[in-house]
């Protein structure tokens, strides 16, 4: 079932600058323009992009604290600026930069407080509590001022506060920044559980490419306030022209192999490196290799995320 | 010289809130319309009240709005950024610096000092001028007294907001206190009501205080209540305020210090 | 249609929703007991040695403006309530810049409550009684010396509630100027302190064109002024009709109808424009 329809959207900001004196330009910036995106239930979609590249407005609009300028919005049916606050119960969002909740106030106080506002039955909110706090390890937490959390605790208070109502989409922007490695991992875990148990429709913006490897089966790159790509995570790998390498430990040094379907582009003594398409399979050129070489040892190296990124901003 | 270039660096960073500035004015504008109205419906019943006459007591009014900002009656100043500092702890970072915190924050204050002398002491003042009878300082004596007067006025208020922010060290912020040293410092400083016209023992206890230095003594010599000999009387009894209050903010530091060294902030 | 009666059904649940908000501010402040006390104690020393300047100037003048020292506490505490309980209940708005700057608008904006509910029981501070208390005292006192009739009961209740709806409309009508510029908080100081500052004194102080502008333009003469000279037998002193003193709830409702304007559009800009 379609949950967010998206087409042809565009935002445009008047930029005004003041130059020497009082004199004062005027420019239309174009935040985002002809956006078109479809998001079914259930989806765990990954919106990245460089900086200023229009993922922050996008959101803005999606969850109706800003009006589009043009185009065609409909979140669960409804249109986001206008029926905010009807929507605001089906939706959850967490700002990775800043809390929503309330600063001086315990969680406990925060989440009780949510529970009231959003109309929760205490019944389902007790259980959607004693869970989340037990994924993302809350107990202690609990009575703990946010302003005393550390960043990681706050965020994962922040996503339990975006959760207990069972938001059917739940928006998280740039969740891990500035997390350490462990809570990433723990907090991509919880997200991939949320997704499949209940089936909670994901959108991420984030920086962290990791993130998007670890969650996301489809990828919208979005540059200069468009799309510019929308697909399946390899497709993103095919896309760039990315190319995987084969490692092959020979057991004596020889000159550059040389095998169908792949390129030898490095050799230190009898280590070589081969790559490859990355849509491609490794099989084949394996078995051709270790068919004329003596072979000691092979291992496979997946394209590097942040050059399939550049290549598609390069080429957009 | 350091603390001029910590001064000059104050005024610029004030000077960049051009709204807030703006705003600022229209505001005290409008509350010395307000009280001049108030003071001379006073002054027509009693035309010589607390030794003022009529415009003088105006002038007093505007005078008061002009030093409100400037001598930051209800507090503010670079006094909020220690406090702040405090707060978040960045201030053990200072302690250990070879700069004195006190100078370097009244060095600031100056700066921002001069800025709304500037601004928000200046037009209302001449707003004032255009709406109302205002008296001028009678000679260059007054005048320069009032100056020296007001830069003292500044330093006291400097003194008393430091040890207001100060009690972040030992309370969870300043909030608390700052307000309640702004609603003493309004009352005590002759802005609710000059306090000569207070009846006594009051007057003679406030006058008496610190805050007396805020308004009433740098409003007495414009006025010319208060000349020749007068004026060094009060300016003496500002100094000596200011040394008191200077050497306190010296001794409170200096158990905040030990204390931020001793338990970590 | 839809949108309509889901926004007469939000306006429905609004003060149930400001409640819960409020109590859990009240909460958080009663947690740290030392900074609640401290300034519960200094809002009420503000109010209290602000009606203590006042009778200290009549320690020094038997009557300011022709009115005596009853008659304008009477006026005082009319204008004092309305201000009060107007800035217990919204006074938040007064910083609507600082959630705008903050992004703290953004957070508010997620959740499904009207966005004026969430600013106004936002730092909701119970110390702000201290004021209303202050000014009932004062009204009392005032009211002491009133000649009552029931006409004169009813009138004086459609003052105080219209005191604070005026009162409310300014606060918001002119903090939404904070969505254009950030920096102007003290803007609306001048129209709500500034308005309460002036109707505390009689109006007989002013010159009559800003009374005149205190009436037409700015209606903040409608707060205490003309319901008093009623309430307190006296003739208006600039001539204006008597029935003045019963206009008071409808120039309530009028402001009331301005400031939601001003609220709407200003929100409208601040969608429509981000931060």
């Amino acid at each position: 079932m379609t949950l967010i329809d998206v087409h042809d959207l565009t935002r445009t900001f008047v930029v005004r600058k003041r130059t020497n004196g009082l004199a004062r330009t005027r420019t239309e910036v174009r935040a985002v323009h002809d956006l078109s995106f479809i998001v079914e239930t259930g989806e765990m979609v990954g919106y990245i992009g460089p900086n200023g590249a229009g993922k922050s407005t996008t959101i803005k609009m999606l969850t109706g604290i800003l009006v589009p300028t043009a185009g065609h919005l409909r979140v669960a049916g409804l249109e986001p600026s206008r029926q905010r606050t009807e929507l605001a119960r089906r939706i959850g969002v967490v700002f990775g930069q800043r809390t929503t909740l309330w600063w001086d106030l315990p969680l406990r106080d925060s989440f009780e407080l949510l529970q009231k506002i959003y109309r929760v039955e205490p019944a389902r909110h007790r259980r959607n509590l004693e869970e989340y706090v037990e994924l993302l390890d809350l107990g202690d937490l609990l009575d703990t001022p946010v302003r005393q959390l550390s960043l990681g605790q706050r965020m994962r208070g922040d996503i339990t506060a975006a959760l207990l109502h069972d938001p059917e989409i739940l928006y998280l922007d740039e969740p891990t920044i500035g997390l350490d490695v462990v809570s990433k991992g723990r907090l991509r875990e919880f997200l991939r559980t949320l997704n499949a148990e209940r089936g909670t429709t994901l959108m991420l913006t984030t920086h962290d490419l990791q993130d998007i490897e670890a969650l996301c089966d489809r990828v919208i790159v979005i540059d200069h306030g468009t799309a510019v790509f929308d697909g399946p995570l390899e497709g993103l790998h095919r896309r760039g022209e990315s190319r995987r390498t084969l490692v092959v430990d020979l057991v004596d040094e020889a000159p550059p192999i040389e095998v169908a379907g792949a390129e030898t582009h490095r050799v230190d003594g009898p280590r070589q490196w081969l790559s490859f398409p990355a849509g491609e399979s490794a099989a084949p050129i394996v078995s051709a290799v270790a068919a004329t070489y003596a072979v000691a040892d092979l291992s496979i190296q997946e394209p590097d995320i942040e050059d399939v990124i550049r290549e598609i901003y390069a080429g957009a | 010289m350091l603390y001029a270039a910590v001064a000059a660096r104050s005024f610029r960073r004030f000077s960049t809130y051009r709204t807030a500035t703006l705003a600022g004015i229209f505001t005290n504008s409008v509350f010395g319309v307000i009280y001049s109205y108030a003071y001379l419906a006073l002054w027509h019943q009693r035309p010589d009240a607390g030794g003022y006459d009529a415009t003088d007591a105006v002038t007093y009014v505007w005078i008061g709005q002009a030093l409100l900002m400037t001598v930051a009656l209800w507090g503010g100043g670079t006094t909020d950024d220690l406090a702040e500092r405090i707060r978040t702890g960045d201030v053990a970072i200072d302690l250990y610096r070879p700069v004195g915190l006190i100078g370097w924050y009244l060095a600031g204050d100056l700066g921002r000092a001069a800025y709304h002398v500037l601004t928000r002491g200046v037009v209302p003042t001449v707003l004032g001028l255009l709406l109302f009878q205002i008296a001028l300082p009678a000679d260059a004596a007054a005048a320069l007294g009032f100056v020296v007067s007001l830069v003292l006025a500044v330093v006291t208020s400097f003194a008393i907001r430091f040890l207001v922010a100060c009690s972040a060290f030992w309370l969870l912020d300043q909030t608390g206190v700052r307000m309640l040293s702004g609603v003493l410092a309004i009352f005590m400083s002759g802005m609710t009501l000059p306090l000569v016209i207070f009846p006594e023992p009051l007057r003679s206890i406030a006058l008496a205080l610190p805050w007396a230095s805020y308004l009433q003594t740098p409003a007495d010599i414009w006025l010319g209540q208060r000349t020749g000999f007068g004026i060094l009387t009060g300016l003496a009894v500002q100094a000596l305020w200011i040394g008191v209050l200077l050497a306190l903010c010296q001794v409170v530091l200096d158990a905040a210090t030990r204390k931020v060294v001793v338990q970590g902030g | 249609m839809a949108e309509t009666s889901t926004r007469l059904a939000g306006v429905r649940q609004a003060p149930r929703e400001y409640v819960w908000i409020a109590r859990m501010w009240v909460r958080s402040s009663l947690a740290y007991p030392t900074s609640f006390w401290i300034l519960t104690v200094s809002s009420a020393l503000i109010t209290l040695l602000d009606f203590v300047g006042l009778a200290l100037m009549f320690h020094t003048v038997p009557a300011l403006g022709g009115f005596s020292l009853q008659e304008i506490a009477l006026l005082y505490g009319a204008s004092g309530i309305g201000i009060g309980v107007a800035d217990l209940v919204i006074g938040s708005v007064e910083q609507i810049g600082a959630y705008v700057r903050t992004g703290g608008l953004d957070s508010m904006l997620t959740r499904p409550v009207p966005l004026l509910v969430q600013v106004c029981a936002d730092r909701f501070a119970i110390r702000r009684l201290g004021r209303i208390s202050q000014a009932v005292v004062v009204f009392v006192y005032g009211a002491w010396w009133v000649d009552w009739t029931p006409a004169k009961v009813g009138l004086a209740v459609l003052m105080l509630v219209s005191a604070c709806l005026i009162f409310f409309s300014l606060f918001v009508t002119f903090s939404c100027i904070q969505f254009w510029t950030l920096d102007s908080t003290e803007f609306a100081n001048a129209f709500t302190y500034g308005g309460n500052t002036m109707t505390q004194y009689p109006m007989t102080i002013f010159p009559r064109e800003v009374l005149k502008g205190l009436t037409f333009l700015l209606p903040i003469a409608f707060v205490n002024w003309y319901p008093c000279l009623y309430l307190l037998d006296r003739p208006d002193p600039f001539g204006m009709p008597s029935w003045f003193a019963v206009l008071s709830p409808l120039v309530a409702v009028l402001t009331v109808a301005v400031a939601g304007l001003a609220w709407r559009t200003g929100v409208r800009h601040y969608t429509s424009t981000g931060s």
